[in-house]
């Protein structure tokens, strides 16, 4: 379960204080589905990165699992991402000249989680998202666009994570390439229960979610249940 | 992270860029190579003229004329410059010191030497029939000098090899024939044997004749070059030393030993002289060769700190899914650690070719000494630590958000 009170997030460059988020608090409970969405530069990945204990609060109180992860340092936020924490990217990230299978499990080296278990995770994970068996063998760079992202997603289930956190997940696909990412994680969500958030500029992206955080200018001015959810034809493809 | 992971990690990033990690680590293999070929080099050389110095004789006390440094005299020293000792000090020495086995005296100059119609300038020794016994020296053919023919003043010659290959061609017969030296004509009565070595001071190319005739119709004077002196025992060396010494100051009147006209030398002064001259000359040669590997501990990290740059978004990510600093900066500083080590181990597969190469060749002896080798290995370590360290801390201080967003 996610907690935020108050988060407040101030950027200072020397004299600068670029102030981004003013005063956010939400909750997102276990097993839901939550886009957030805005337009560029209102904090919404600032805000990820705070979800995902990549960076802390200037203010505010953030619960992670009833953990208060906002005054943590630097080694203890490495291992609130290493067991609590999923990450998908809009650039993938994945590891150019390694194989799927190598990608998937690499979290997993930072748990030291034996090598047979990982590979026997990372399998499970690609399973669960999507990718076909003929592919784990092949290096990440020899895989489409929507083949890269479910290997990405496939990495970020396989700490079995409490959340996983998507930041433009569909921005460097094309709209179908995209609907079958969203259908993934539609399916992850209904089949598996996992906790979603996904960070979008897009309604239409936004659109496949439950519920819909809108924030602007680091505030949020509308936290609605999604009413037109769009669901994805799942034929895994 | 697991030892085994780290490994595993190090291996797949090298692996991901071989042209880049062979040139690498290229710097370091010729590094170490050159390091392990040139030290071999010196400690061939080293191992060489100390098992030479050796060679010249056992328990060996020689006594050569020349000042000491003395206060406001001038420094003169070498054979022939300073004539000081006479046939007489031998024999005083051979009959007043205890502890002494036998007593060589010698004179030495080269000469022209002439052999039908063949020609050489030759180092021609001066010597009594103690000086195989002294110098390790064994006959080959014919007899040595004999005490009768040092009291005729006989004109007989004993050859070692090498001068006998010059003046009558390798292998002939030489016992019996006649040589001219400095126009004076000496009969051939024996070859001494091959003792190896060439150059200086070697004993192969030398002719030996009777002292009294090389005084008499060589030099026409009564000093002599050089007293060889063997003691009986290692223990007593230090006694006869000191006693010769007394003994000398006493015959040519010296209260200041300070400013004594000869000089008595030991055989293992001579070896410390010269080790101390031979390993100056190793760690010179281990020192130029060292620049090189400098010059690829820096290549070394010119290398890490592009792959950092290159992988920051690697970096962001491994810590995005939870890699701490450290981990980081101990992945790293594994690459630039197993880098320059198999550098290291490359290199002295080079060296080792190197010095083997040297032999063969240029006839150079080479020794490849078991600390040479070990540290290779510590070096080459150590600057994979050394030049490894800044790249590995810059990886592991990156912000993982800034890191995640680099492009
Ligand atoms: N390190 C930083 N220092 C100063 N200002 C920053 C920093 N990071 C972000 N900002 C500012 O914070 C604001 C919000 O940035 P953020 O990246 O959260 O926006 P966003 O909603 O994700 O936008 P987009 O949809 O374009 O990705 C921007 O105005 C940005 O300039
Ligand atoms: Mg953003």
């Amino acid at each position: 379960m996610i907690e935020c009170l108050d988060i407040v997030k101030i950027y200072k460059n020397g004299d600068v204080e670029t102030p981004v988020l003013k005063n956010v608090s939400f909750k997102i409970n276990d097993g839901e589905f939550v886009a957030i969405m805005g337009p560029s530069g209102s904090g919404k990945s600032t805000l990820m990165h705070i979800l995902g204990a990549l960076d802390t609060p200037t203010s505010g109180v953030y619960k992670l699992d009833d953990q208060d992860v906002s005054k943590l340092s630097d080694d203890q936020l490495a291992n609130i991402r290493k067991n609590k924490i999923g990450f998908v990217f809009q650039s993938f990230n994945l590891l150019s000249r390694a194989t799927v299978i190598r990608n998937v499990s690499l979290p997993l080296i930072y748990s030291e989680v034996p090598k047979e278990e990982r590979i026997k995770k990372a399998k499970q994970s690609l399973v669960l998202a999507g990718l076909p068996e003929n592919r784990w063998e092949h290096l990440s760079n020899q895989l489409s666009g929507g083949q890269m992202q479910r290997v990405a997603i496939a990495r970020a289930l396989v700490n079995d994570p409490s959340i996983i956190l998507a930041d433009e997940p569909t921005g460097n696909l094309d709209t179908k390439t995209g609907e079958v990412v969203l259908a993934t994680f539609q399916e992850l969500n209904n089949k598996n229960h996992h906790t979603i958030v996904l960070i979008t500029h897009e309604l239409y992206v936004a659109q496949h979610a439950d519920r819909i955080i809108h924030i602007q200018d680091g505030l949020i001015i509308k936290d609605e249940k999604n009413q037109n959810k769009r669901i994805v034809n799942n034929d895994l493809n | 992270m697991k030892i085994s992971d780290i490994f595993e990690e190090t291996y797949f990033s090298l692996m991901s860029n071989k042209v880049r990690t062979g040139l690498t680590m290229l710097g370091i293999v010729i590094g170490i190579g050159s390091v392990i070929g040139m030290v071999s080099i010196g400690q061939g050389a080293q191992g060489n003229i100390e098992s030479r110095i050796q060679s010249i004789g056992s328990n060996l006390i020689l006594i050569m004329p020349g000042a000491q440094r003395g206060v406001g005299m001038e420094v003169s020293s070498g054979r022939g410059s300073a004539q000081t000792l006479t046939l007489d000090d031998a024999s005083a020495i051979a009959s007043s010191v205890s502890g002494v086995e036998a007593v060589a005296p010698e004179i030495s100059r080269r000469y022209q030497v002439t052999a039908a119609g063949t020609n050489t300038n030759v180092s021609v020794v001066g010597t009594v029939s103690s000086y195989p016994q002294v110098r390790n020296v064994a006959i080959d053919q014919g007899s040595f000098i004999t005490d009768q023919s040092v009291q005729d003043f006989s004109k007989v010659a004993v050859l070692g090899p090498s001068a006998r290959d010059d003046l009558f061609g390798t292998g002939a017969q030489a016992i019996g024939q006649m040589i001219k030296i400095n126009k004076v004509d000496f009969k051939v009565v024996g070859i001494t044997q091959a003792k190896g070595g060439n150059g200086f001071g070697s004993q192969d190319d030398m002719i030996f004749v009777p002292l009294t005739s090389a005084q008499r119709y060589l030099e026409g004077d009564t000093y002599v070059t050089t007293i060889s002196v063997q003691a009986q025992s290692q223990n007593v060396m230090s006694d006869v030393q000191q006693q010769i010494t007394s003994l000398l100051l006493e015959r040519h009147h010296i209260s200041d030993p300070t400013l004594a006209d000869f000089n008595v030398l030991n055989q293992s002064d001579i070896v410390a002289a010269a080790s101390s001259v031979t390993s100056t000359f190793t760690i010179l040669l281990g020192a130029i060769a060292g620049i090189s590997l400098l010059v690829g501990g820096i290549g070394i990290m010119n290398m890490m700190l592009t792959t950092v740059t290159e992988r920051t978004r690697e970096i962001g990510l491994r810590k995005a899914v939870g890699a701490k600093s450290k981990d980081i900066n101990v992945q790293f500083l594994t690459e630039s650690v197993a880098l320059t080590f198999m550098g290291g181990v490359f290199g002295f597969i080079l060296g080792w070719v190197l010095a083997f190469l040297v032999t063969q060749f240029a006839g150079i002896t080479t020794q490849i000494s078991l600390s040479s080798v070990i540290l290779a290995f510590v070096v080459s370590a150590g600057i994979g630590i050394v030049f490894g360290y800044y790249p590995a801390k810059r990886a592991a201080s990156l912000n993982p958000i800034e890191a995640l967003r680099y492009e």
